[in-house]
Order: C-alpha cells, then structure tokens, then sequence
C-alpha cells in the first residue's frame, strides 16, 4: 500500500466522527454550542490538573519498586538514569511495625473490621429505612428527623464516652452491663455500625420510599407479611443502592484512622493505625513507607476502581458524611 | 456476650469474620420470623408474641451480664409493651412488627450516638476525672492558651480555604473536560484521591514534601523543583506558619475529586436549550459559563462547599500523620484527641463541643440546601 499513515489516520478519524454524528444528529447543535467552550486553553489547564493530582502517587508507586539505596539517595524522576527494581521494600515493609503487630498482620485486621462494619450496619439501617417508608405510625416524622439530625453530630462527640461504657459497661456512671472483653474487634465492630448508621438509614430510606407501592401492595395482598415484604422484595430491589452505600461504608471503614486509634488498639489495629505509628517512628525510610502506604491504598483503589459507577451513585445521592 | 466475644477473639481473624457475620444473620433472621408471624391472629401466636416481648430485653441483657434489677426491670417494661401492643388500636401485632424494625437502629444510636454527645457536652464542664463541676474553666483555658488560640485559627484557616480552592478546582476541571475526548479517563484521575485514606494521601505528601540538605541530591519532588529554580532546599511541614498552608494542600488534593464527580454530574444537568439560547445571544464562553452554568449548579456548589467545610473543620488524620500537631500545625479536632490521650477528658470533650457548635449550623445549611435540590429535581 502506497497511503501513507498519517493520511490513513485523517481518513479512520473521519469515519469515526461520521459514524458518531450519525447517532446522535439531533442533538449535533448543542454539542458544539458546549464543546466550544472547551478551547486549547482549557485543555491544557485539565491536563496540569490531571499531572499535578496524579504526579505524587506516582512518585509513591514508582519509589516503593526502587532499591532502598536510591530511594535514599535519588529522586524518583531519575528512574531512567538509576535503573532498579525490587521488591525488597515490600518484605521489608509487611515485616515492619511494632512489639504487637506488623503490617501484614494488620492488613488481615483491615479486612477483618471492615467487612462485618460494613454488613452489619446496612443490615441494621435496611430495615430501619423500611420501617421509616412503608409502616405508618404516630412520631415518624420525628423520629426519622432525630435519625437524619444525629449526622450533625461529629464522632468525637462519642468517642469518649463510648470507650467508657465499653470498657466499663457505665451510663452516666453507673454501672449498668458487663463491659466488652478488650483485645477483640468487637468493640470497632459495633463503633463504626453505630457511627455508620445515620447517614446509611437516610440514603437507603430515600431509595426505599421509591418502590412503588402497587408492588408493595400487591405482595401484602398476596398474604405476606412486613418481614416478607423486606426480605423478599425491598432488599432485592435495593440491591444495587445497598452496594453503593456498601462501597462508601467499605471504603470509610478502611481508611479510617480516629475510631481505630480508639477502638482498635494493640494487636488489633488497622492499617491506618500502623501506618500513622511508621510515619512517625521511621518517617525518614522512604523505601519503606511508599511500599507500606501503597499496600494500605492499594485495596480500596481496586474496590473504587472496579466498582466507581455504583461509588459516585452513592456520592450523588448522598453528597455528606457526618 | 463477653463471653461469646472473648472466644471470637481467639480465633484467626479471618476466621472470626464469617462467624460474626452468621451469628448477627442469625439474630436478624429471628426478628424477621417473629416480626412476620406477629400480626396472625390465634391464641398460639399471641402466646408466642408474649413471651418475645418478655424474653428478648431479659435476654439482650441477661447476655450483657446486666443486675438483676435492671432484668426484671426490663422484662416488666416488655410485658407493658406487649399489652399496649395487644390493645393496639390497628390491631395486635402492629407495633411488635415496627418495633422489630427499628429497634436495633434505635437502641445503636442511643447507646452509640445520643448517650455520649450528652455524657461528652456535660463532661466539658468537669474536671478532668469528670469528679468535679468546673463550669467554664475548661472554655476558659481553651481561649486563654496562646498555643490553643492558634489552634482555633488554623481550623479556620483550614475551612476558609479548603472548600474554595477545591470547589473552584473542581469546577474548572469539570468544566474544562465536559464532553471532551477521555473524558472518563481525565475524571479518574482526580477522583483516584477520594479513594486514597488520608494517612495514605499524608505519605504521600510528605513524601513530596521531603527536603534533604542543600550539598545532597533531593528526593522531594517540590523540593527538587525549589533546587532547579535556583533556590534552596526547604522544610516545607516544619516552617510555621506556612507549613499550614502544606497541610491544606493535601486534603484540597484529597477533596478535589468529589467536587469535581459531584459538579460534573450537576453541569450535565444544564438545559441544554439554555446554553443554544445563550450562544444565538452571541456570548462568549466565560459569559455561557458565567450566566448559565453557574447559576444552573447554585444548589451543587453549595452542596459542595458545605460538605468539604465540614471534612476540613473535622480533619484529623493529616494533621496527625504529617506532623501529629507540632509546629503550630494543630486543629481542633487533634487537640481533642491529644487532650484525651493526655488524660484531660474535661479539656478534650470542651474541644469535641467546640468542633459541634462550629459544625452545627453548616450541616444544617447543607441539610436544607439537599432537600431543596432534591424538591427541584
């Protein structure tokens, strides 16, 4: 073939653009009405945006391959003049920590307080949400103000006090149950479902109270009951604003750092926790903490990155986290 | 319970992930049977119905190891219940049900939530064993401090700048990548951050940050381009009071992002119609965005601004990973925690009410701002 390459990918552009008019014609007008506000200019402002955000987890991912001697001693930008790679840093690391704990024994915590504190606490707010939507009763209006209201309240609020009738089963100082037995997830556990709970019950109550209510009707017809009803119709149908929640919880949970310092202490703690504690006793071992920090990122990342349809349908419906 | 959680415990933890798991499906799976057969009339049901309103608060607290007391007491409080249920006036059964529903989110958000807020706002006016009524001492010494004093103004400078500079960030990006080729792929980018916990994006930062001395090669990429300008290497986290400022760099970089997803949904939203209209006008871009846009996303952007206003007035995390508070760098809400490990609760929870009362009203304007978009919608 004598067409020369540059011409071939003109003429496949073209094509392109064509096929693509085609479909959406009537609406060719506006589009250029909006993509003319999108000038050279512009485009060049999104791109140092887009470097400047993505440049410093770069250099973290770039850095935690690279021999922990030019780690030390060279930028990261001068991969190209100091070649290496190694995964040294990342033995190094999941070895690393303190007297109790290392960080793969704290990844393992991760994953262990994140998953029951993420289906536990959307449990719990389903059928809370279902009660709020579809069973009439005197003061639910009220009551479900008092829910949605509780997301004013910030977590350090509770802290305190919550390790106190944890630790010693008191309210208001009198001692009222046996305390939790310290040492287990338990109490993190039960301290991210109550944390979780308000916002959760606001989000999933508004997509509950969007089923029609044929559909609820024609099953109570049908002879089943409120349990039926919930478990049979509102959760399936839910599933998909439950997996978005369930990603937001998932992903508040794992990389939260206040109630683990809290609640998850010792041999129990999070990656955050360790993390924090590394950053200050060896904040100087690049080669070690850019391997550790990308091991507590990188699980989120995949849950954010395989799943971000259902992530940002949750942001838009809820937009806050008290 | 103790008990039964002091065993869990032991295990591997991954083992102990399934069983807690099972054994709460199995306490819902139980008030979902009972909440279905309660409202079946029939002398059997409401025996059963009498007994779960009596056993279930006996129980619950029998396994909380609680005083006799207290479990009479509550299996008393359950027959009641069940009378006023059984005497329901949309018949027997009704309230067993809502109650089944709500019970367990109720009693969570008492225990977890309204309990300690009351408990943490009296305790602001004790001492620090919380023996003795101070009133206002704690307030007062928190206002008095010099050191504390700049702690309140660096919250504020974190909510004065944050939100903006993110909002404006976010909105630029959004608007300068709408309908434009990748446009999926340059959204990912930014938004890859909200993923990231914040003492990840601190690591990170800090890393950016890192200064070496000047006769040696830099490893911090800020520093290194301060060197190749000519000037001499800084430690950016240490220098008051600008190391604030290298602070808020991090959480604009962490909320960027959710600016940028939320205002980008809200621009698509902009009739369309608007915009050809504004065009046959003959205005210009800036005009379109101006006049147009903006004023079509009002109730995003305050959405917006208000929910990162509260993430900044509540930022923790980077604070206390980059420099845990020193230098003049700390915020409320690491003085709250500081206070706590330090054994002053009186002072920590006076922090905690501080932070309440600067939250309060935000999250109040955010709340009707959400209800009012969502009635335009």
């Amino acid at each position: 073939m004598t067409v020369t390459p540059e011409k071939m990918s003109v003429d496949a552009g073209r094509k392109r653009q064509q096929r693509r008019g085609e479909g959406r014609a009537e609406n060719s007008v506006a589009k250029n009405a909006k993509r003319r506000l999108t000038s050279r200019g512009a485009t060049i402002a999104a791109l140092v945006i887009a470097v400047f955000w993505t440049l410093p987890t770069l250099g973290l991912f770039i850095s935690s391959f690279r021999p922990a001697q030019e780690v030390r001693t060279t930028g990261w930008w001068t991969i190209f003049q100091n070649p290496g790679f190694t995964l040294d840093n990342y033995t190094t690391a999941l070895g690393a920590g303190n007297s109790q704990l290392d960080l793969a024994g704290s990844f393992i915590n991760s994953i262990a307080i994140t998953l029951p504190a993420t289906v536990i606490p959307l449990m719990i707010a389903s059928m809370a949400a279902y009660a709020f939507a579809w069973i009439d009763f005197r003061g639910k209006d009220i009551l479900f103000i008092s829910v949605f209201a509780l997301q004013i309240v910030p977590i350090q609020m509770a802290l305190v006090p919550l390790l106190l009738f944890f630790s010693q089963g008191e309210f208001f100082g009198f001692p009222s149950v046996e305390p939790l037995a310290a040492g287990g997830y338990a109490q993190v556990w039960i301290a991210h479902s109550m944390f979780g709970l308000p916002l959760a019950i606001y989000l999933l109550h508004n997509f509950v109270s969007e089923i029609p209510a044929d559909v609820i009707e024609a099953a109570r017809v049908d002879g089943a009951g409120h349990a039926q009803i919930f478990f049979r119709i509102v959760l399936p149908l839910n599933m998909p604003a439950i997996a978005s929640i369930a990603i937001f919880q998932f992903i508040w949970v794992w990389n939260d750092l206040l109630v683990a310092l809290i609640f998850a202490d010792g041999r129990v703690a999070p990656m955050t926790k360790l993390l924090a504690e590394l950053s200050g006793a060896r904040g100087q071992d690049w080669y070690l903490l850019t391997a550790a920090a990308f091991l507590s990122i990188i699980v989120p990342v995949i849950v954010f990155l395989s799943l971000q349809r259902y992530f940002v349908r949750g942001l838009l419906a809820g937009a806050t986290k008290g | 319970m103790s008990a039964f959680f002091s065993w869990l415990a032991q295990l591997p933890p991954l083992a102990q992930v399934p069983i807690i798991i099972v054994a709460f499906g199995i306490v819902i799976a139980a008030i979902l049977f009972f909440v279905e057969i309660a409202p079946r009339s029939g002398t059997i049901y409401t025996v059963i119905r009498l007994a779960v309103c009596v056993l279930a608060p006996v129980v619950l607290l029998l396994v909380g190891n609680s005083y006799t007391w207290a479990i009479i007491a509550a299996g008393v409080l359950g027959l009641g219940f069940f009378y006023i249920d059984y005497r329901g006036r949309k018949g027997a059964g009704y309230l067993f049900q809502l109650v089944g529903f709500l019970a367990p989110a109720i009693l969570l958000l008492t225990i977890g939530l309204v309990i300690p807020t009351i408990q943490t706002t009296v305790q602001a006016f004790m001492s620090a064993r919380g023996d003795r009524f101070v009133g206002l001492e704690n307030f007062v010494w928190v206002f008095t401090q010099p050191d504390n004093v700049r702690i309140i103004i660096n919250t504020i400078i974190w909510v004065l700048i944050v939100p903006v500079v993110s909002t404006i960030a976010g909105l630029a990006y959004a608007v300068f990548i709408d309908k434009s080729r990748g446009e999926k792929y340059f959204k990912t980018l930014v938004f890859l951050p909200v993923a990231i916990s914040f003492v990840g994006a601190s690591i990170i930062w800090r890393f950016v940050y890192t200064a070496r001395p000047a006769e040696q090669e830099q490893i911090g990429l800020l520093n290194q381009l301060v060197v190749w300008f000519g000037g001499q290497p800084v430690d950016f986290i240490s220098e008051s009071p600008w190391n604030t400022f290298f602070l808020i760099v991090v959480l604009i970089w962490a909320q960027t992002g959710f600016a940028m997803v939320v205002l980008s949904a809200a621009i698509k939203g902009v009739p369309v119609e608007q915009m050809e209209a504004a065009e046959l006008d003959g205005t210009n871009a800036w005009q379109r965005f101006r006049n147009v846009t903006v004023p079509g996303i009002r109730s995003a952007l305050i959405v917006v601004l208000t929910t990162i206003s509260i993430v900044s007035l509540k930022v923790f995390d980077i604070v206390r990973t980059m420099t845990g508070g020193a230098n003049d760098t700390s915020v409320v809400a690491n003085e709250m925690y500081t206070q706590f490990k330090n054994f002053e609760l009186g002072r920590s929870a006076a922090f905690a009410v501080i932070l309440f009362v600067l939250v309060v009203p935000i999250v109040v304007y955010n709340a009707r701002q959400i209800k009012k978009q969502r009635e335009i919608r």
